[in-house]
């Protein structure tokens, strides 16, 4: 009964990963953009959230209407302003523009809300819980948080393959010049692509905050268990992201179950040992 | 009749140039105070630390950002063998290149089945790896890291000053073997190859480049090296803990933005951008964290409007090179 709980715990810290991981495995296929700074972008996004709640008063659940709008909005200003610039046939600018974006947003939250850490209050509903069997208990906001993922994953899901802008993302995936000669602003569907992955940041940002600690050094670990997330469940698979951050979620708990020093370690070598023997994930729907 | 040349009027001055440098360099136990060489030996590191990523990033088109596994892997070798088999600390950095190499080899073999920016962020893993693993050696302080002791320290040299010296030595001795070779291998048939990789990859594959061997192997010569470095730094710090060793920011962030500045595939870059990067820490490292906030933006403005570093844009202007790299063909006019 006792691992059940362990593995359970960890499907459900697995729902905040494939959040991580959803943003970035967006814009991936969309543009193949592999944005660096997306672990700060999330705790930025939390830092937002933290304002809000100190400035209004409000709940963090409350904030998200306000921190989603606000990270859409930075997304689409940064991808018109800035990274639009950077796609190209050559790798390494996108690649170098974004590592140089996550110093200066690390360093200016540091600048700005010092190295402390904080963590976001959620009030009564920290607390909640349901008991599943006499032995297990399940908190109120990990499922919660579990259940927004699961309706992230299936939004983009059902926008990627019933909406007009759906359609766009997948045509410029597609063939971009191709899909230009079509019509598309491929500098606007690119900015929207990334307006969506900053909204998706926000919502996984404002989870982060409730759940755990944080601090302006966090978010690179952030990215790297979003980028983990991602490559084992498959590179373009929706789905697939979201079982790729459960195995992830599952792994790490195992791992802290058996010797707290374990947790990261064990999550990473489950990642590698999925690249050694299925490189292409377990839900691969397009080449990298 | 046509013949292929390398050297120019530019690259012999510069190679007569290099070797003044060097000269000075070797003589400045004799002209400079302690400081001088601490600096001059760290700028040493920074200068082959960022020519090994430029040899990486630049040519063979492999952007890492988990360099910092075999800095920090080279450091805990060091201290690994001084410690518990109490090779000597000189030995122990010469060794540390060739394990550096061995341990590369499987990871190689992994995260190449990245591609682009995926591959990147799988060095990182790697990195995380073994900043998780080292913090699990308890022998070597876990989690908060060791000192040198103190008698494997004195028994290099017969007094501190002496110490000092050959350190400062080492790093220069360090730094210009692997310029050496890195000038040696650009020269070489695989240095033509790599050139082709750098310019275009797939045009370099249709001519019958096997692309993956050759970046298997800078990968691999590229671990042997920084490994070495990695070592070298962590004797002239005498102190290791897992975070320093396997430090993003100090070993790739430093490195990435010495190599973007100075000039990405070009040998001139990293020398050029370490100068800069140490003129400005000089004057600019009271500011904290605004200094690495617009460290960063430099280097995207660099990235976006002069994409070939600041010696790019001599260079190119100007047709400079400091090495004889460039093959240039002499058309003999007909009689």
């Amino acid at each position: 009964m006792q691992w059940f709980n362990v593995v359970l715990q960890g499907v459900l810290i697995g729902g905040l990963y494939a959040m991580f991981a959803a943003g970035l495995s967006l814009i991936f296929g969309v543009m193949r953009l592999v944005n660096i700074a997306h672990g700060d972008l999330i705790v930025l996004a939390a830092y937002i959230s933290l304002m809000v709640t100190q400035a209004l008063g409000v709940d963090p659940l409350t904030s998200l209407l306000f921190v989603v709008p606000v990270m859409a909005l930075i997304g689409y200003a940064l991808q018109r302003g800035l990274l639009n610039r950077t796609l190209g046939d050559d790798l390494l600018p996108p690649l170098l523009v974004t590592f140089g974006l996550s110093i200066i947003i690390q360093n200016g939250l540091l600048e700005l809300f010092t190295a402390d850490s904080r963590r976001l209050q959620a009030g009564p509903i920290e607390i909640q819980t349901f008991q599943l069997t006499p032995s297990v208990w399940v908190g109120a906001l990990p499922l919660i948080q579990f259940a927004v993922a699961v309706a992230v994953i299936a939004g983009l899901q059902a926008l990627f393959y019933k909406t007009t802008l759906g359609r766009a993302f997948r045509a410029t995936s597609d063939d971009q010049s191709v899909a230009q000669l079509m019509g598309l602003d491929t500098r606007h569907v690119f900015a929207m692509a990334m307006a969506l992955s900053l909204a998706i940041v926000g919502i996984a940002g404002v989870f982060l905050a409730i759940r755990t600690n944080f601090d302006p050094a966090i978010g690179p670990a952030r990215l790297i268990f979003g980028f983990e997330a991602v490559i084992i469940g498959g590179l373009g698979s929706m789905w697939g992201t979201l079982a790729g951050g459960i195995i992830l979620g599952i792994s790490q708990a195992i791992g802290a179950q058996i010797d707290p020093g374990l947790q990261l370690l064990a999550g990473h070598i489950v990642f590698l040992a999925i690249l050694a023997v299925r490189p292409q994930g377990l839900f691969p729907k397009v080449s990298g | 009749m046509s013949r292929v040349e390398r050297a120019t009027r530019s690259s012999r001055i510069g190679v007569a140039l290099v070797t003044a440098a060097l000269v000075v360099l070797a003589l400045a136990p004799f002209w400079g105070d302690r400081q001088t060489l601490r600096l001059l030996a760290e700028m040493l590191t920074f200068v082959a630390l960022a020519s090994l990523w430029n040899l990486l990033a630049g040519y063979a088109g492999l952007v890492s950002v988990g360099q910092q596994a075999f800095v920090g892997l080279g450091g805990y070798l060091l201290f690994a063998l001084a410690i518990l088999f109490e090779v000597h600390p000189i030995a122990a950095i010469l060794m540390a290149g060739p394990i550096g190499a061995l341990v590369a080899v499987p990871i190689a073999l992994l995260i190449f089945r990245l591609r682009g920016a995926y591959f990147a962020i799988g060095t990182w893993v790697v990195a995380e790896v073994f900043r998780l693993l080292a913090s699990q050696i308890s022998v070597l302080g876990g989690g908060s890291g060791i000192s040198l002791p103190a008698a494997v320290v004195v028994a290099m040299a017969p007094n501190r000053q002496m110490r000092e010296f050959e350190i400062y030595w080492l790093a220069l001795a360090l730094t210009a073997i692997v310029l050496g070779a890195i000038v040696i291998l650009l020269r070489s048939r695989h240095g033509l190859a790599l050139t082709a990789i750098r310019d275009n990859e797939q045009a370099a594959q249709s001519n019958g480049i096997d692309v993956w061997r050759i970046k298997f192997i800078v990968y691999v010569l590229t671990a042997f090296g920084t490994s070495m470095i990695g070592a070298l730094i962590f004797l002239q710090k005498l102190r290791i803990s897992p975070d320093t060793a396997f430090s993003v920011n100090d070993w790739t962030a430093f490195v990435i933005f010495i190599t973007v500045i100075g000039g990405i595939g070009r040998i001139e870059g990293p020398i050029i951008g370490t100068i800069i990067f140490f003129v400005l820490r000089q004057t600019l490292a009271e500011l904290g964290s605004l200094y690495l906030l617009m460290m960063g933006a430099v280097a995207i403005v660099v990235m976006l409007w002069a994409p070939r570093g600041l010696w790019g844009i001599f260079a190119e202007r100007l047709g400079w090179q400091a090495m004889p790299l460039r093959r240039h063909l002499m058309l003999e006019k007909k009689p």
